[in-house]
């Protein structure tokens, strides 16, 4: 392998990586306040997309994805307070089942609004041609808008949680919520409100990846799949080990185009997820006594 | 026992929903698409052209008096349905015939059901198998893979190409498209020196560019896919500085496609019907009235861009309607009806079946395209 | 309680014969056709039920044990060995019966593997890998445990949308009959195979097979640790307190289950007369999940129930374009409201019965 594509398979993976990444934290921050798994996440990132497109016939590029996340986060609250937050302490179990229809659902919904064709934002910057060039690799700007975003979203977030106190009220629900409820701390609106956090990170994302990945009514259950094997990866709750092993992801699906026939780039990658399942059940990143903790 | 009276309730009450009364006077006819799920870029247009071409024809009194009863089912790209629906359209609906499914795949599965049910089934499946061997109730309106292989293969002779590299999605179209590019490359003297296939879900290609684009050999690259991956190699290509000319399928007949490579699909040739260039054909051509209904009829009533795709449930339709226009309400006699069509203008292009050929379209089906400002043009060579 | 399980069976006997009867009374034979391919899906979907209401494990792959089944069957009996002859394996399997000759619609001559030793190769495939995979999957709990086998079924799907041996997104077609039985005397020979003439057997054939396996699988949940892990309503930690063996319960109910979906996948693929890539992917995990959800978790009968009923009217096409979503709905609505299932409200719930381990959050 030359040094060229070595750091052109390397840049492509942190691409992917990311975009996985983004994903990951939007499981993370329900996870963290409720132990729930969304699996409708990717349908938040699908519905970004779809709403700043329509809404691109209206508005310029910037309020068009301003509303699209606020809509959006509206939806991830509605979903919360209808099917989630009468539920009295609903085990593992059930909340995957229940999840999983919600992401049939709003799928279903979406292909029976937008239909089944492709659509996508412009570029931000530029058009599908412009590049920026590092030494051999050249990259399109609209990569830096999703690296970009993903790192001021990590930063942002882990700010929230240590520095507001309502980000502390809503690690406090994590923790421990009876505990929480006894000093006063609405559990059940901070639940709601990390649906709403994750729902509208996960529309920006669907935002900025769309000139790239381009945005059709069932691209959420991929992303939803792979953002679910990188936040269980980089163990659960954990937004550095999410970005961490979104890369990781992202780079070994790169550097296995080399090797193996592209066919089975998602067997190959999900057979080491599986190992590496196996052999430190709580993730890489993940302390094995919190997954004790959180387990059912 | 409670649940058991529930079940024999279930029972009773599916055999409740027995035998719908055949209305006097109306031509029963079958659709099986995948309107949903993976393969619905392909299913949605077809059922929505067939749905179309029904309704005018309803409208205008029917045929010969009869009204025609479409039930369309929706298979969502799922073989087992594919094979239920067929069993259930031929033998509970008695349908006169079967129009669809979209995928290849399914139109295999049933194509034994429909002979020895012995009732005509005109696919829009792309894979040439469907009608080779040909089985005397199958029929298919797309064009073939074959031709369009030769076609692109003839234009990289005119520019001196000989080493090219292969990319397909793994859809039965990506599938059935990259078998025929590498049998018929020895033909015309052409190497594949790469074959890859990408997930029809693939949303970035960088790394396979970035691997194809390391042989400096290649020169040139095809794609056959008809999913929006399709889109997505051009950008990679033309964003890795890769100057190569990229052909892609007849699957590329989709203006959408053009709109999400934007600048990145100018340039590309491929070959497809011409539906996608209409306007610009002489008024001699005998295409062009059937071309240019179609893409009014469809793009008014839809607000959406008329794809060669939807044409092939529109071809479809069509060839039915004329077999039951002579055939009546026989199945066989729609199917010698269909077989003895000759010269029969379509979207795909001009059909004409005989025993031995159960597509009807000759090369001559293709032109060469190209992207020209965000559009589609003929392809005149360099 | 043997007796009322006794009861109950003769009683879906009857009923089965009774459908049957009533189908040939009235000419609408057609039905048939449907609940043929529902009840090997329910067989499938009652394994599940074990697995996931005694046993207490999600599984969001199980399709991926159908498509291993369908799969290795469809390839095993349509692909031509002639070219193989001299191979020693190969000569070796023919020599054992195991393989057929015949010929190809062209009149080449064709050689491949017998229905009945494909069957037999592949479903004991699937309990290896089962048995493989389950013991380190079953280790997992929650979210971790949905993943490994989520991941599972995409590897399967991923395998068999990429090899050309599986025949890539179009699947396998043209998969012959299965002939159980030879034809004795006037009797002809019974036949897994789509014909239209061989509805009725078929119909009996792939009953007979749900029926044997409702009653294997009754009488595992009527076992020692079947009886104990009810008793103490699911609870691991107090079964294993009371020194059950859950951790080998939960492997042999895992891989009987495989077993069972491996069977389903074999007798649909030769009813079918072939096999696509959608067998085994995601989607149909989560229906099969759906399908017990339905039928309440720890309640084989009421799986049953629904597992024939809802797969009966999917495949007639009743739900349209709103397949997917009627499954998506039926999902929230019974996780919501009737978490049992919507058959069984009465009965104790699955999830009630963990409030132990709710706590923790």
């Amino acid at each position: 392998m030359t040094q060229a594509l070595f750091f052109q398979y390397l840049f492509a993976g942190i691409s992917y990586g990311v975009i996985y990444a983004i994903v990951a934290i939007g499981f993370n921050i329900i996870y963290n306040t409720t132990g729930i798994i969304n699996f409708a996440q990717g349908e938040f990132v699908m519905l970004g997309g779809m709403i700043s497109i329509s809404l691109l016939h209206y508005f310029p590029l910037p309020v068009a994805i301003a509303l699209a996340v606020v809509i959006t986060m509206l939806v991830g609250a509605l979903i919360e307070i209808i099917f989630i937050r009468w539920l009295d302490s609903p085990s593992v179990l059930r909340m995957i089942i229940i999840t999983i229809g919600l992401s049939i659902l709003i799928r279903e919904v979406a292909l029976h609004i937008w239909g089944e064709s492709i659509r996508s934002l412009p570029y931000f910057i530029g058009n599908e041609l412009t590049t920026v060039s590092i030494g051999p690799v050249r990259i399109s700007p609209q990569v830096f808008w999703v690296v970009g975003v993903c790192g001021i979203m990590v930063l942002g977030l882990s700010l929230f949680f240590k520095m507001t106190s309502v980000g502390r009220e809503m690690r406090a629900c994590s923790a421990n919520r009876t505990a929480a409820i006894l000093c006063g701390i609405n559990t059940r609106n901070m639940v709601t409100l990390s649906f709403m956090l994750s729902a509208g990170i996960g529309a920006l994302a669907g935002c900025v990846m769309s000139p790239i990945t381009y945005t059709q009514y069932d691209c959420g259950t991929s992303l939803a799949i792979k953002g679910f094997t990188v936040a269980i990866l980089g163990g659960l709750g954990n937004s550095m080990g999410a970005v961490a092993a979104g890369i990781l992801l992202g780079i070994i699906e790169a550097y296995s185009v080399a090797f193996v026939p592209l066919a089975f780039q998602d067997a190959i990658s999900i057979t080491i997820l599986l190992i590496i399942l196996f052999v430190r059940p709580h993730g890489i990143f993940g302390s094995s006594a919190a997954a004790r903790l959180k387990e059912f | 026992m409670k649940r058991l009276g529930i079940k024999i309730i279930l029972g009773a009450a599916a055999l409740c929903m027995l035998a719908l009364p055949v209305q006097a006077g109306t031509y029963k006819v079958g659709a099986i698409f995948a309107v949903t799920g993976g393969a619905s870029f392909l299913g949605g247009p077809e059922a929505r052209s067939a749905q179309m071409v029904v309704d005018a024809i309803n409208k205008n009194g029917g045929i010969n008096g009869n009204k025609i009863e479409l039930i369309i089912k929706d298979s969502g790209a799922n073989p087992e349905k594919a094979i239920s629906f067929a069993k259930q359209l031929i033998e509970e609906e008695k349908v006169l015939a079967i129009i669809g499914p979209s995928t290849s795949g399914e139109s295999m599965k049933i194509k034994k059901i429909a002979q020895q049910g012995k009732t005509p089934l005109i696919s829009c499946g792309a894979a040439e198998v469907i009608v080779n061997p040909v089985a005397s109730y199958v029929f298919k309106t797309p064009q073939k893979d074959s031709f369009a292989v030769k076609k692109i293969y003839a234009e990289m002779k005119k520019m001196g190409i000989d080493k090219i590299a292969v990319v397909a999605g793994n859809t039965g179209f990506g599938k059935a498209g990259k078998a025929q590019l590498t049998k018929i490359a020895p033909e015309y003297g052409i190497k594949v020196l790469a074959a890859e296939t990408y997930d029809k879900k693939a949303t970035d290609l960088t790394a396979l560019v970035a691997k194809l684009m390391a042989n400096k050999e290649i020169q040139a690259v095809v794609n056959w896919s008809i999913v929006p991956a399709q889109a997505i190699i051009a950008k990679n290509m033309r964003q890795a500085g890769w100057k190569v000319p990229l052909f892609q399928s007849h699957g590329f007949g989709n203006i959408k496609y053009v709109q999400a490579a934007g600048a990145a699909a100018e340039g590309i040739i491929f070959p497809a019907g011409r539906l996608l260039v209409a306007d610009s054909l002489p008024d001699s051509n005998p295409q062009k009235k059937m071309l240019l209904k179609y893409k009014h009829d469809y793009e008014s009533r839809y607000k959406e861009a008329a794809s060669t795709f939807g044409g092939h449930g529109y071809d479809a339709m069509n060839i039915l309607v004329a077999a039951l226009e002579k055939g009546g309400a026989d199945r066989g006699k729609i199917r010698s009806a269909i077989e003895n069509l000759h010269g029969f203008p379509g979207i795909g292009g001009v059909f004409t079946f005989s025993p031995k050929d159960h597509n009807g379209l000759d090369i001559n089906s293709f032109a060469m395209l190209t992207v020209k400002d965000g559009k589609f043009v003929l392809y005149d060579g360099k | 309680m043997r007796d009322s399980k006794l009861f109950k069976i003769a009683l879906l006997i009857g009923l089965v014969i009774g459908v049957q009867a009533l189908t040939s009374v009235t000419g609408t034979q057609y039905y048939l056709t449907q609940l043929t391919m529902s009840a090997y899906y329910a067989l499938l979907v009652i394994g599940l039920a074990v697995v996931m209401g005694y046993a207490g494990q999600i599984s969001l792959g199980h399709a991926g044990f159908f498509a291993i089944g369908g799969y290795l069957s469809a390839a095993l009996t349509t692909h031509n060995l002639v070219g193989l002859q001299a191979n020693p394996v190969i000569h070796g399997l023919g020599n054992l019966g195991m393989l057929v000759s015949g010929q190809d619609i062209y009149g080449e001559p064709l050689l491949v593997v017998a229905p009945w030793a494909a069957c037999i190769i592949a479903v004991s495939m699937a309990a290896m890998i089962a048995l493989a995979i389950g013991i380190p999957v079953l280790k997992l709990k929650g979210h971790y445990l949905a993943m490994a086998t989520l991941g599972f079924g995409i590897i399967i799907y991923r395998i068999g949308l990429a090899t050309e041996y599986f025949g890539e997104a179009d699947g396998i077609s043209e998969v012959p009959g299965f002939t159980l039985f030879p034809a004795i005397g006037s009797l002809g020979p019974i036949s897994v195979s789509g014909d239209f003439g061989l509805r009725v057997e078929n119909y009996y054939v792939a009953w007979g097979l749900l029926v044997m396996g409702l009653w294997l699988l009754l009488n595992l949940i009527d076992s020692r640790v079947g009886r104990a892990l009810r008793a103490i309503h699911g609870s691991e930690e107090a079964a294993e307190a009371v020194g059950i063996n859950t951790a080998g319960f939960k492997l042999k109910v895992f891989v009987l289950s495989a077993v069972y979906a491996a069977f389903a996948g074999v007798f649909l693929t030769h009813y079918n007369g072939g096999i696509g890539p959608s067998e085994a992917s995601v989607m149909k995990s989560v229906r099969y999940v759906a399908l017990v959800a339905v039928g309440g978790m720890a309640n084989v009968w009421g799986t049953l129930v629904m597992g024939v009923g809802l797969s009966f009217l999917s495949l007639r096409g009743v739900f349209g374009t709103y397949d997917d979503a009627v499954f998506g709905a039926i999902l929230i609505v019974v996780m919501l409201f009737a978490p049992d299932g919507i058959l069984s409200m009465n009965v104790r719930a699955l999830f009630g019965g963990r409030r132990t381990t709710d706590e923790h959050r």
